[in-house]
């Protein structure tokens, strides 16, 4: 039975009373007990310093040549906090509640609402820290609105807040290394946990440069790991982002947490070939001022701007009236692939729509003609206007879209498509955090808890931030005050040693297939298969053909991989294989989490069940629960279910008409 | 501002030693301006709000900032050089064909009469050596931090050319200033080699003017001259601003107002020295 | 935009590991699409020469949006490739024309030495860092966030130096390998804000002590470091290194 250890009374004081009775480690007992931690994000990063501060040894592990480079760092947006700072009517309810819904209620309320009370807290450090947010005339914070909510709660950076944040605990983990209160082991990958007598006591993990492998002992071991997002090969994900570590731990007996939750972003780069390694986003922002579209006719071969207005389908403003193009992002997705999959689509490939700041562009420049006093001016001065409005609001995005596909988007709309962004699943942890193995605890996009089915923009960066600060300096203590009088165990135990020759003898299989077809091309395939089958619409048929295909994938791929070099040099292609290894049992895992899910929630959308009006569909009675699986034998997984019970909130259907 | 605190090495803290009123701090040994420390990782500081006088003048940036104070000071000296030498041009037909070089003998005469500027001569001579000295150890340095090189150089993409050869002009202009010393300053100061005496309302003076007229009459040494000024252009092209840089201007306006100045000086002080040999064989003057 | 395929010829520089001696080696690549990036064209050619039982070709990347500074080739003699402010993984192939020869080299400067092929170790970045690019707030002790106004232009120039990705562009581009707008940026940022005020003599000292035991060059003032920057990170942040230090120096 799942215990979620949910602090009993009042939501508003669960976390409170929680921090107020939970046990404590006195400063000479932390010296002694040692902490790994992997990856080091937004929530690796802030882990690592806030624990090091507190004076517990910890090991930091990233598989980047530097703890700064880790993927939180391509968000662009914002971070959303409760502050008030706008007298806009926010609080920490609100923000909770926001988040309750926008993950199409499947989160827990204890957990959300503690991510919402500390939300200002993280504000306060990272200002502290030297964060550059965006300040007003008056020298005091900046906030701009973001989807899904009414009120302006979101902190930024320009369109560098993830940067901004991650350089910021990065700041304070290297301050913590130069104290020697953390070691920092850069390209470096965990490939395995050590576990002796049903605790995690340490990780094997292989030197990148020169291949060895390590043996690490820690009292408790953090995965700060991300996202699985790569698992569909294409996706907004960096190119190393990987499940390795979650899945390493899930074969260690976690449990993996509703897998089949992936967030598909609706304004992202469309792919242009074959070739495409990675897709780009383009801040959700761009939909506060341009306007989707796709031509009335199939097929139109018209370029953009030989298309009048009268057969242009401006899809989500007459799907959705009251929202328009500010629907949230799964709605606006799938509303994307609808048109394309019905021939509309646009560009070479066919799977792209418009995104067109034409009419943005002729009304900032009225309002700014307004402003300089010329009443009566022509078109070509407007849209100059126009042009420089958006240019300041929007300039580095449209920088970037022009690099990317060589067009300018001040003259000719833009190209859009969705693409895989985020995953809200992931290993399953309770209120501390603590996955079902004693000692193993996720933070961040690695684990499931926060998000629900959806994930509200702005949330990400608050939530890594929020585990790593503020939730896992108090959660942790609990599990170690029974630790301190566990000596570090020698990495020559004999666990330690069993779990080196497994990793060993993997790796070494690996090695030895010698087959024909490229990791890489193995990984294509397999994004492709999940792309089509589990991405923003799935059914039954295409899933069970999935599960088929991925697993005939991984017979196939541990018969024929090739990897070129040898084990102990610097070799990107082994590294790649490792990971392809498990994104294809996850893949298989995510299938049957979205068969078995039968019922349409966010990020999840099942065909069969969907309203009269192609809208989602929940079945709050039968599927009100978190599922968290368990590996049994290889295909095999059981289902745990956690239910969710809403003490405060009232689910409702969401609708944007 | 209390000093400082402790110097961590490994574990330990050592405190620094204070000889004669000179802290020395562990772990690290200075071997002609360049710091070797005996660890090869890092040396925890803690709370060091300290600088040795030494430590700010050879760190690199104290290289920088040596070059540059030393810079500014040569600029400022070459202002008076060529306002002293450009009195010669009071001979042309335009100001007063009759001056025979009368005004250029005497204020080269004032320049060499007062115990003050005797000793602002040395601290002329040292600038101009701190100035080499620093500028060869840096460019060094420099060298030794890219043991190969690229096969594809950047080239002048991104960067002048002048800036990125000012050791070369430097070295240029080095000897220029070997053979410009050999000329007039060995011989006004020590040897009075073909220094003839002219007498101005009755106080006796060197004929400097005249010896200029004898040294410029040969072309090879006018063309020597016109390179060295070539050499100096340059040289102060990127040396004026750089120098401000260097001393930490860093307000985009006063940068821009330098960058303008700087081109300004670097033209009219390298244009006035390469008109004197010129005019003097072309007999404009004299 | 209208697209087109296009053959190349590359030269890229092979070393096995930081031991080994390097040297270049050529290889063609044809039908290669202009809307592929740089990086998308030796994905390709990696594929290729695993399928021929060859050693694929090493280089950093991980984001591929020009944001993790991770990707560090020095393209036709210019970090990161012919573009204004731009980093490798958003070069795209249009760059280029058919028939184009490419030399491709690691970051040269022995502070970054080269592990393999195009792959060097900017290590010597985090340690600069870590001697003082922070600011000492133990996770907890801050104040509000709007309890000390900061100026906003103040806050936009800090914003305008710690933009800094840390790729290395400036230290590859210098002719003296100098990594002082690196660490220039590093002290703009914090020292521009009250925040990073109480430590800005130490954090200074210290950054450049560190820069100089990691075997960087000191810098000339040549700006080549701001040409390249993928950020567009200004040379004034040198200068206000320089009085940072300066002031530093005079009044410790």
């Amino acid at each position: 039975m799942l215990n979620s250890k949910i602090p009993a009374g009042p939501l508003e004081t669960k976390w409170s009373k929680y921090k107020s009775t939970c046990k404590l480690v006195n400063p000479a007992n932390k010296r002694k007990l040692e902490v790994i931690i992997v990856g080091t994000g937004l929530a690796g990063a802030s882990a690592a310093a806030s624990l090091a501060e507190l004076g517990y040894k910890v090991k930091a592990f990233c598989f980047q040549d530097s703890p700064r480079r880790a993927h939180s760092i391509a968000a662009q947006g914002g971070i959303n906090a409760a502050k008030n700072y706008q007298n806009d009517g926010d609080s920490t309810y609100r923000l909770f509640y926001d988040t309750i819904k926008g993950g199409d209620y499947r989160a827990r309320e204890g957990n959300v609402h503690r991510l919402a009370e500390v939300s200002g807290n993280i504000i306060d450090q990272c200002v502290a820290q030297g964060v550059p947010f965006a300040r007003e005339y008056g020298g005091l914070l900046s906030n701009r609105s973001f989807g899904g909510t009414q009120v302006q709660r979101t902190f930024y950076a320009a369109g560098q807040t993830g940067q901004q944040l991650l350089i910021g605990a990065y700041q304070a983990l290297e301050r913590q290394v130069a104290l020697g209160n953390v070691t920092m082991y850069s390209r470096h990958e965990m490939l395995d946990i050590v576990m002796i007598e049903g605790k995690a006591r340490g990780i094997i993990c292989r030197n990148l440069v020169n291949g060895e492998l390590e043996r690490h002992f820690g009292h408790a071991v953090l995965l700060c790991s991300g996202g699985y997002g790569n698992v569909f090969y294409l996706s907004t994900n960096a190119m190393g982002s990987n499940v390795t570590a979650a899945w390493k731990a899930h074969k260690k007996g976690a449990y993996f947490a509703n897998p089949c939750f992936t967030q598909i972003h609706p304004t992202c780069i469309p792919v242009s070939g074959d070739h495409q390694s990675k897709l780009t986003l383009m801040s959700e922002s761009l939909r506060n001022d341009g306007r989707i579209w796709v031509p009335k006719q199939a097929g139109d071969p018209r370029k953009p701007n030989e298309i009048p207005e009268e057969e242009r389908d401006y899809y989500l403003e007459r799907r959705y009236p009251a929202f328009g193009n500010l629907v949230p992002r799964d709605v606006a997705s799938r509303a994307a692939k609808e048109r394309c999959d019905a021939g509309y689509g646009v560009g070479t490939s066919k799977q792209a729509v418009y995104l067109d700041y034409a009419d943005a562009i002729k009304r900032y420049g009225k309002i700014e003609a307004g402003k300089k006093g010329l009443s009566s001016t022509d078109e070509a001065t407007i849209i100059a206007l126009g042009k420089d409005v958006v240019k300041e609001k929007y300039g580095n995005l449209f920088d970037m879209y022009q690099k990317i596909t060589g067009e300018n988007p001040y003259e000719v709309p833009m190209r859009i498509y969705p693409a895989v962004h985020y995953t809200m699943g992931g290993l399953w942890v309770d209120y501390e955090l603590m996955t079902t193995v004693p000692g193993l605890y996720a933070l961040g996009e690695a684990n499931f808890s926060d998000h629900g089915a959806n994930r509200l923009g702005a949330s990400a960066l608050m939530q890594g931030l929020a585990d790593g600060y503020f939730v896992i300096p108090y959660t942790i203590g609990n599990y170690l005050s029974d630790e301190i009088h566990v000596k570090p165990i020698a990495t020559d135990h004999p666990a330690f040693a069993e779990t080196e020759k497994q990793v060993r003898e993997r790796i070494e299989q690996l090695m030895n297939i010698k087959g024909t077809q490229t990791v890489e091309s193995f990984h294509k395939r397999l994004g492709k298969i999940i792309w089509d089958k589990c991405g923003m619409a799935r059914n039954e048929q295409g899933l069970k053909q999935a599960i088929e295909e991925v697993r005939q994938l991984k017979k196939e791929f541990w018969s024929d991989v090739r990897i070129p070099g040898n084990v102990n040099e610097y070799n990107p292609e082994l590294d790649k294989a490792n990971r392809v290894a498990d994104f294809i049992e996850l893949g298989e895992l995510m299938c049957l989490d979205a068969l078995t899910r039968e019922e349409s929630c966010g990020g999840h959308f099942r065909e069969e069940h969907q309203t009269e009006e192609g809208e989602a569909l929940r079945h709050d009675d039968n599927f009100m629960f978190v599922s968290a699986w368990e590996l049994k034998n290889e295909h095999d997984w059981q289902l745990h279910k956690e239910d969710l019970n809403y003490e405060v909130v009232k689910p409702s259907q969401r609708s944007y008409k | 501002m209390k000093l400082f605190n402790c110097v961590h090495v490994g574990a330990k803290e050592i405190s620094p030693l204070r000889v004669f009123g000179i802290f020395f701090i562990p772990n690290q040994i200075h071997q002609f301006g360049v710091y070797v420390y005996s660890t090869p990782k890092f040396a925890t500081t803690k709370n060091i709000v300290f600088m040795t006088w030494k430590e700010l003048f050879i760190s690199s940036i104290g290289k920088k900032l040596v070059m540059g104070l030393t810079g500014i000071f040569l600029i400022t000296f070459l202002i008076v050089h060529a306002g002293i030498n450009a009195c010669i041009f009071a001979d042309l037909p335009f100001f007063n064909s009759e001056d025979n070089g009368e005004m250029f003998n005497k204020a080269a005469h004032f320049m060499g009469s007062t115990v003050l500027i005797r000793i602002m001569e040395i601290g002329l001579f040292a600038g101009i050596i701190l100035h080499i000295v620093q500028g060869y150890l840096l460019e060094l340095k420099n060298r030794q931090s890219r043991s190969v090189a690229y096969a594809k150089p950047m080239g002048n993409d991104g960067s002048k050319w002048y800036s990125r050869s000012m050791a070369l002009l430097g070295t240029l202009i080095l000897l220029f200033l070997i053979i410009h010393l050999g000329h007039f300053w060995v011989s006004a100061r020590f040897t009075h080699n073909g220094l003839e005496p002219v007498v101005y309302n009755g106080v006796v003076m060197h004929d400097m003017f005249s010896l200029m007229k004898v040294t410029f009459t040969e072309a090879w040494v006018v063309v020597v001259y016109l390179l060295g000024c070539i050499a100096l252009y340059f040289h102060l092209m990127h040396g004026f601003t750089s120098a401000f840089r260097t001393i930490g201007v860093s307000n985009k306006k006063y940068l821009l107002l330098l960058n303008s100045i700087g081109a300004g000086y670097s033209f009219i002080i390298s244009a006035l020295f390469a008109l004197m040999p010129v005019a003097i064989y072309l007999n404009w003057v004299g | 935009m209208e697209h087109k395929h296009i053959n190349l010829k590359l030269e890229v520089w092979r070393q096995q590991n930081s031991k080994a001696k390097g040297d270049f080696e050529s290889y063609e690549v044809k039908d290669i699409s202009t809307e592929m990036s740089f990086l998308e064209m030796f994905d390709v050619l990696n594929e290729r020469l695993i399928k021929e039982g060859k050693d694929p070709i090493a280089f950093d990347h991980d984001c591929r949006e020009g944001i993790c500074g991770m990707c560090s080739m020095y393209i036709n003699g210019r970090p990161h490739g012919p573009w204004e402010a731009n980093t490798t993984c958003q070069l795209h192939m249009r760059a280029f024309n058919d028939g184009d020869t490419i030399v491709v080299e690691p970051w040269r400067a022995n502070a970054f030495p080269v592990i393999k092929d195009l792959v060097v170790d900017r290590s010597a970045f985090d340690r600069i860092i870590q001697a003082g690019g922070y600011v000492s707030v133990n996770t907890g002790n801050a104040v509000d966030g709007n309890a000390i106004p900061i100026e906003k232009d103040k806050a936009d120039a800090a914003f305008a130096a710690a933009m800094c990705i840390g790729c290395g562009a400036c230290v590859a581009a210098c002719k003296n390998s100098s990594a002082m707008l690196f660490t220039s940026a590093k002290v703009s940022h914090l020292a521009l804000l009250p925040q990073g005020d109480p430590e800005r003599k130490s954090r200074v000292v210290n950054m450049i002590a560190q820069m100089d035991k990691e075997g960087f060059g000191a810098c000339t003032n040549t700006g080549a470091c701001e040409a390249v920057c993928p950020k567009e990170i200004s040379i004034s942040n040198i200068a206000r290194l320089n009085a940072e230090y300066l002031s530093a120096g005079l009044t410790s």
